[in-house]
């Protein structure tokens, strides 16, 4: 090994492959069946649980966690998965912690909460290490319906379809799918390739077709999906990335973070993954936090986050403040970038401290400069190539409660919609829900 | 500092904790430990005749828990003794001469004959033990050999055995009864009938644990056969405690000295069978869960509340709570109370409002914020929510002053004692005097 943490410039191998085999194992190990025991004992199985009413899925938490403390964790996984097909992946990536952990009664009694995510994939991975799909398609409807990306809020509507009957096409841009699952989100969140085991597994309901390499705008389009399909779901995400919008914004070492999670998450190998010496993530939100956390375990000396406003303000959770500062990720608040200076390569980032102004945030004058070799953007994605002849609200495809977009025979959900926070559960939610729209629609008419 | 010290019908011990006839008192070994960890005495495992019996090759208890795993309640299918009857003389007598202060009550289980119970009862005397006690109790095994509970579901055969003993010893006799009976009542006249110096309550209760769903055989299973057990431990407490009340005041029983045992797992369960009347309590299940040295905790748990309350020695509050056992009958139903919730300590879980809503008065009612409150012209003051939330004292039952009304039923509360004898919709009520 030639290079180490000290080594200048953006290089691969910075650790040994058995130290980072290490740092991106599991971040919560999985219960095994005594911790789930001892975990579900604590559940008081509340009246019209205020966790359920956390949950954007619904899923009956009292329910599977008796069902898990009786000894019957597949039949806990039904009862997740009727609710949150993807619930397995929740189970790892939900931020439980301003959820349904929040909402639990013993959070309120003992700061202790139930360990809701840890039981929720004690079932789920139970379930799916069995093999078992426990679904079934209902008589096929003779309809067929298009689903345009296969991330959450795709494949949610496209499971909840095919198990109406009906026949269901996703196209997915990537050569893989699972949307952010598969490219967005930290790899030790999600080990050992569960995203595409979760896929897979997914599919066993029958009635999905995958059509890869195809994105909309580029090789579909909406029009011709309206004419093939009796109804279109529209789950492609955000596929934007936000500009810094400031001078040497693109200067060399500068990157998207969703780029970098993104190689991270597909390389088959860490060692050759290359991350600079001096890392500055720019942003407040999970992907800022997966991109610095990586950034560190891939052996970055410094990494900084630097968010504009306080730490209430950002999106990430304290639990992934917390996560963050325990790897080492010192965290700036309350500064916003100015300038990228160096010569060709980024150097140094210069940023202006803020305050809260009577118009919104402002320079409060004074300045500082952070090295770094390399920086990443994470201060949000936006809609790329909206289909035309959708109306758009602060940015994206504007839907009903019910997922209805202002184009008859179109749904959206997921990112790409308006309404509900960027989570994977929130997607899920607008998936199903939507489908169950489609659903009624189809049969109605 | 609260004395603890303990003469139960002239058995002497340092304080009220001894171990119940059961495996933790089998053998010298064991007991050696337990007077070493402090417990005041023993009531060493049942003697019986030679040949020793012989137990099972397989399990031998079987348990109930509840969440965590806490063991609630366990049942044993083990019988008596099953060593020499030399053995455990000589080992009783060992230990004995090295615990002079400690109390040493052998437990005894020979056939309904009077020979052999005076030949067992001379040896025992040999060892220097202070007192016998009859196992009458036991309800598995022994039993179908016309011993154990076989004899303590007969008053008869109890009193005809007490009185052998008593005429065959100088030793106190106590007899230990079988909660496997309707009426306690009876079995214990008889042992003072007979002569006992005491009676010793409960053993264990007749039980199956639970059914194997995979082999459909009774647990503990044996070659895929189960065979009832005898059933102790906290779950068993509220069994025992009725029993040893209703002895404490029966009329003809009144005073006659009790053990205490069933579920005594904490110096509270110790102090409740005491307050219930009893001069010492006996522990098994407790010991077989944590071992020996919670009887640390007992003797200081019991020390501690004994001089918060300024009671000096056990006397000073043994048999307090029997005048307050009564029938039902004689309950006051003018006393009446409404359950207040603490909006403070609700964590909000609602299982007040399930229980009140769905199984009892629908007097809890709840908002969109899950604010619980409890609806006075409703509640019956049934005390379900109380028993049912997790949260301590959150909950609780007040009772309502007199000269209020009862928004329930629209009657001023009033100051005087009324019953059911005297009420008017009882068919045999009687005039208030």
């Amino acid at each position: 090994m030639v290079s180490s943490s000290h080594t200048d410039g953006i290089v691969a191998g910075r650790l040994p492959a058995d130290t980072l085999a290490e740092q991106f194992g599991d971040l919560h190990p999985p219960l095994d069946a005594h911790e789930a025991a001892v975990a579900a004992d604590r559940c008081y199985f509340c009246h019209d649980a205020p966790c359920i009413t956390a949950c954007p899925t619904d899923i009956d938490i009292p329910l599977f966690i008796r069902q898990i403390a009786t000894g019957t964790p597949t039949a806990a996984a039904k009862t997740i998965l009727t609710q949150n097909i993807l619930g397995g992946m929740c189970a790892r990536v939900c931020p439980t912690e301003t959820l349904c952990e929040e909402a639990c009664v013993r959070e309120t009694a003992e700061g202790k909460p139930v360990l809701i995510g840890q039981l929720q994939r004690f079932a789920t991975d139970t379930l799916m290490e069995r093999g078992e799909h426990p679904f079934t398609r209902a008589e096929p409807s003779g309809k067929s319906v298009g689903v345009v990306g296969a991330g959450p809020a795709g494949l949610a509507a496209a499971h909840r379809l095919a198990m109406k009957g009906h026949d269901v096409t996703i196209y997915e841009a990537h050569p893989k799918p699972g949307g952010l699952n598969e490219y967005g989100i930290a790899a030790y969140k999600t080990v050992d390739g569960f995203a595409q085991a979760e896929v897979d597994w997914l599919l066993k309901i029958g009635g999905i077709t995958i059509d890869y390499g195809k994105a909309l705008g580029r090789d579909i389009t909406l029009d011709g999906l309206a004419e093939k399909h009796d109804a279109v779901f529209l789950g492609m995400g955000l596929g934007g990335v936000n500009a810094l919008g400031v001078p040497g914004d693109d200067k060399d070492g500068a990157e998207d973070a969703v780029d970098f999670i993104a190689s991270l998450r597909q390389a088959d190998d860490l060692t050759t993954l290359p991350v600079g010496r001096r890392v500055v993530v720019i942003g407040g939100g999970m992907t800022a936090v997966d991109a610095a956390v990586q950034s560190k375990l891939l052996g970055a000396e410094e990494v900084t986050m630097v968010y504009r406003r306080g730490p209430d303000a950002m999106s990430a959770s304290k639990f992934e403040q917390d996560l963050a500062a325990s790897k080492g990720v010192r965290i700036i608040f309350n500064a916003q970038p100015v300038a990228l200076h160096g010569n060709g390569a980024v150097a140094e980032v210069e940023f202006a401290y803020t305050r809260a102004g009577e118009t919104g945030l402002e320079p409060t004058g004074e300045t500082f400069r952070l090295k770094a070799d390399q920086v990443l953007r994470a201060i949000g994605q936006s809609l790329e190539d909206a289909p035309e002849g959708l109306r758009l609200e602060r940015g994206k495809i504007a839907v009903d409660g019910t997922g209805r977009t202002t184009r008859a025979g179109v749904w959206a959900g997921g990112d790409c919609a308006s309404g509900g926070d960027d989570l994977t559960v929130t997607a899920v939610a607008e998936g199903r829900d939507a489908a169950e729209d489609i659903d009624a629609t189809l049969r109605g008419g | 500092m609260a004395d603890l010290r303990t003469d139960f019908v002239g058995i002497k011990s340092p304080n009220p904790f001894w171990l119940a006839s059961a495996p933790p008192t089998d053998k010298e070994y064991n007991v050696r430990r337990a007077f070493e960890a402090g417990w005041g005495g023993v009531v060493w495992k049942t003697l019986g005749l030679d040949p020793h019996v012989v137990n099972v090759n397989g399990p031998r208890y079987g348990a109930v828990w509840g969440a965590d795993r806490r063991l609630l309640g366990l049942n044993n299918i083990e019988l008596i003794t099953d060593r020499p009857l030399e053995t455990n003389l000589q080992e009783i007598k060992a230990v004995k001469r090295d615990y002079p202060d400690r109390a040493m009550v052998v437990s005894l289980m020979v056939p309904c004959e009077e020979a052999p119970w005076k030949f067992i009862l001379e040896r025992v005397e040999d060892t220097g033990a202070d007192a016998v006690e009859l196992n009458f109790g036991c309800p598995h095994g022994m039993s179908e050999r016309g011993m154990g509970s076989a004899v303590g579901q007969v008053p008869e055969y109890i009193e005809m055995v007490a009185r052998w003993c008593k005429a065959n010893t100088r030793m106190p006799v106590i007899v230990k009864l079988t909660p496997n009976i309707t009426d306690i009542r009876y079995p214990a006249r008889a042992a003072h009938a007979g002569g006992a110096d005491a009676v010793s309550l409960i053993n264990t209760v007749s039980s199956i644990t639970s059914v194997n769903l995979d082999t459909f055989s009774p647990e503990p299973s044996i070659d895929g056969k189960g065979s009832h057990g005898g059933y102790c431990g906290p779950a068993v407490k509220p069994i025992a405690l009725n029993m040893v009340a209703e002895i404490a005041r029966d009329a003809e029983t009144r005073g006659m000295p009790i053990s205490g045992i069933g579920g005594v797992t904490t110096w509270r369960d110790a102090a409740e069978f005491i307050a219930l009347g009893c001069g010492s309590v006996q522990v098994c299940t407790a010991a077989m869960t944590y071992g020996f040295k919670i009887v640390e905790e007992m003797i200081s748990g019991l020390s501690e509340w004994m001089d918060e309350k300024g009671y000096e020695s056990l006397a000073d509050f043994q048999g307090r709570a029997v005048p307050n056992v009564t029938d039902w009958q004689y309950l006051n139903l003018n006393y009446v109370a409404k359950a207040k919730i603490n909006q403070d300590l609700c964590i909000k879980c609602g299982r007040c409002y399930a229980a009140c809503e769905d199984t009892s008065h629908q007097a809890i009612s709840m908002s969109a914020d899950r604010t619980f409150e409890v609806i006075d012209e409703e509640c019956v003051a049934c005390n379900l929510c109380v028993n049912v939330c997790p949260v301590e004292d959150c909950i609780t039952m007040e009772e309502m002053p007199a000269g209020a009304t009862d928004p329930r039923t629209g009657r001023v509360v009033e100051d005087t004692y009324a019953n059911w004898t005297t009420h008017p919709n009882n068919p045999s009520a009687k005039a208030a005097e």
